[in-house]
């Protein structure tokens, strides 16, 4: 008796649990995709557009989605949980359906040209600190803004250079100066854009400068000339102001009958160039190539050399410059920098000299 | 974003942090969607802007105003408004005798219309219509796609994706087991397409995954599809394109098999096996002219099992 109830009980036990299986289970002829991520089904499964008729459109409709929305429900419940301020929780794994981007991926900013040089030649970012001591006020002060240390505009009182004119007043020339900086920052700013987006630099022609030469005045005065709605036509000219120079090109044609020893000479050296393979060699060109590889190359072993020997620890050095250097003076920057500076004088002498021939 | 990008410098941190958040990001935040209605528009399709947007709410903007635009035409004025609100998915409404009620899915890609697939409602149930309780708003709804036309059909693809752009919501690393309570359903059906929005309602079952009863709350739509404006798939394949910082690191020396085992490779010296003890037994005697086979036993224990 005993034993013939278990195993009743058993079977009811089962048959129980199948039925609430039943209850939560459907069977489909093609599992579903699912993304979890997304909380998203795909039915791929044919949808018998006989029951459809058959049957009251939405009851089919909401069964249907009952089914598949069951199958989704049971995918959600197999994912790991936890509990969150009282609430449980089902962390989804990404999401694995493709979708078009909102925008572009970001890019990297361009450098600019002075990070390019900068690159060349190995030179790195220093940080500065924040504070400095002001020995005036025996105070820290911000290096720069608002409430700066040896803060050179809140002077009252400025020496007048030997070299200068009395009369000239110095305050407005370091204002003017200032100005000046800023304009010009901001020129190398918009140049680096241009650069960046491959447009023509604006304004190239006048930039502002300290002290104009000869050359670039009568360059601007032949600007401001043409600058007229007629182009400059109808403009007087000076007494002894000669004609401007380098105001494009103007073309020239040779005589149609004429020279022609000339003009087969001229035939020849073409094909001479066309004939040869060797490549013409443009000997400026050539040798600030070479410049340019030397330099780098110099910059990449200094890197190295620095990287080998200090490595972390000059990187140590530098944070602890920061607390230490404040009332030193910084001095203890020096001997750090001063191998690499110590090669660079004549390193750096060169690539003034050397930039000349490329600026063409 | 124009020709100008960074010529004029934001003159204020506001300004500046204003300008950031509208620039590309490498993780994106959730697309907003415009919803907006053309110059004419029947009761119908007014309604139904209005309900889907309170589908969408915290990620939607409503244009109350009308707009005389034909985004099938010309699409410049869509992306001028996408520019102006940062909105890279649109809902279009408009009704007139040629095609009536008529929607206009849409996403964007750079401010440039990507694709854009045409609707035309034929029947329509309110949210209002039906009188019962609601999901909250802002709800992330499961979305179900039934059908074969939906992996077969190429429009029907593309119409699918949209719409998984268009309704999937925020993207969340978690999710509340009982707040799933919205269910969007598709199905693509003769032809149709029939969108229908339920309330799911988790019943106890006697087991752990709850039995669902759904429960219609509207809006619901019956759609056909009319034209449609699908980006080629040079330009489909570039919006896809993730950013390399966002892929996930090759991790070295370890591999998978189709059952899920890890495996990993471990490099260890060579063991030396003329030192190794064994049991001393009398048949495993070394006999004088046999080679001991050594070679193979120190080659098989290159690659470990490891637990994980």
């Amino acid at each position: 008796m005993a034993a013939c109830s278990v195993e009743q009980l058993l079977a009811k036990a089962e048959q129980e649990e199948a039925e609430k299986l039943k209850s939560v289970s459907v069977h489909k002829e093609l599992d579903l995709d699912f993304d979890v991520g997304n909380l998203l089904a795909c039915d791929k499964n044919r949808v018998e557009s006989r029951d459809f008729r058959q049957q009251k459109k939405e009851d089919f409709l909401r069964s249907l989605a009952r089914d598949n929305t069951q199958l989704l429900i049971n995918e959600l419940w197999k994912l790991p949980t936890e509990k969150v301020e009282e609430a449980i929780v089902a962390k989804l794994p990404d999401a694995t359906t493709p979708l078009p981007r909102e925008k572009p991926p970001p890019k990297p900013r361009p450098p600019t040209k002075w990070e390019q040089f900068a690159k060349l030649k190995g030179i790195q970012k220093k940080k500065k600190t924040n504070l400095v001591w002001d020995e005036n006020a025996k105070e820290w002060k911000r290096r720069w803004g608002y409430k700066r240390a040896n803060d050179d505009t809140k002077e009252w009182l400025i020496e007048v250079p030997e070299t200068s004119d009395p009369n000239e007043d110095q305050f407005s020339k370091r204002v003017k100066a200032k100005k000046e900086r800023v304009a010009k920052n901001e020129l190398n700013r918009l140049r680096n854009i241009a650069r960046a987006q491959k447009v023509k630099v604006p304004g190239v022609g006048l930039t502002p400068k300290a002290q104009q030469s000869k050359d670039e005045l009568s360059r601007a005065v032949s600007v401001a000339k043409t600058s007229t709605a007629s182009m400059g036509r109808f403009q007087d000219r000076l007494p002894k102001e000669k004609a401007p120079k380098n105001t494009g090109k103007k073309r020239k044609f040779e005589p149609l009958i004429g020279d022609f020893s000339n003009e087969k000479q001229r035939q020849l050296e073409l094909l001479k160039v066309l004939d040869s393979k060797k490549p013409k060699l443009d000997v400026t060109k050539a040798v600030n190539k070479q410049m340019r590889e030397d330099d780098r190359e110099e910059a990449a072993a200094k890197h190295k050399k620095g990287a080998g020997k200090k490595g972390r620890k000059g990187n140590m050095q530098g944070k602890g410059r920061g607390k230490g250097g404040k009332g030193g003076k910084g001095g203890k920057g020096r001997p750090g920098g001063g191998k690499p500076g110590g090669g660079r004088p004549g390193g750096g002498g060169g690539g003034k000299k050397k930039g000349k021939p490329g600026k063409h | 974003m124009t020709q100008l990008d960074g010529v004029v410098k934001p003159k204020t941190k506001r300004s500046k942090r204003f300008l950031e958040s509208r620039a590309p990001k490498l993780t994106e935040d959730v697309k907003t969607t415009m919803i907006m209605k053309g110059g004419n528009t029947s009761q119908t399709v007014t309604q139904a802007l209005k309900d889907i947007y309170s589908l969408k709410k915290p990620n939607a903007v409503l244009y109350k105003k009308k707009n005389i635009t034909r985004p099938f035409e010309d699409s410049t004025s869509l992306e001028f408004f996408s520019k102006k609100t940062d909105c890279s998915l649109f809902l279009f409404g408009s009704h007139n005798k040629k095609r009536p009620n008529n929607f206009i899915f849409g996403r964007l890609f750079d401010f440039h219309v990507l694709d854009m697939i045409e609707l035309g409602i034929e029947k329509y149930i309110s949210l209002s219509d039906i009188k019962n309780s609601k999901c909250p708003e802002g709800t992330k709804p499961m979305l179900v796609f039934a059908g074969e036309a939906f992996d077969t059909d190429n429009d029907h693809k593309r119409l699918k994706s949209l719409f998984i752009d268009f309704f999937r919501g925020p993207t969340v690393s978690a999710v509340r087991l009982a707040g799933l309570e919205h269910v969007l359903h598709f199905t693509a059906l003769e032809g149709k397409i029939y969108m229908r929005s339920y309330r799911c309602l988790l019943k106890k079952s006697g087991c752990r995954t709850p039995r669902i009863e759904l429960e219609e709350i509207g809006p619901s739509f019956d759609f056909v599809l009319r034209r449609t404006h699908l980006a080629s798939d040079d330009l489909y394949k570039l919006a896809h394109r993730q950013p390399k910082a966002l892929k996930p690191k090759k991790k070295k020396n370890i591999s998978h098999d189709a059952f899920g085992t890890k495996f990993g490779r471990v490099h260890m010296q060579k063991q030396d096996l003329s030192k190794l003890q064994t049991r001393k037994m009398k048949g495993l005697k070394k006999r004088r002219g046999e080679v001991v086979v050594e070679e193979q036993d120190v080659q098989a224990p290159k690659v470990a099992k490891v637990e994980s």
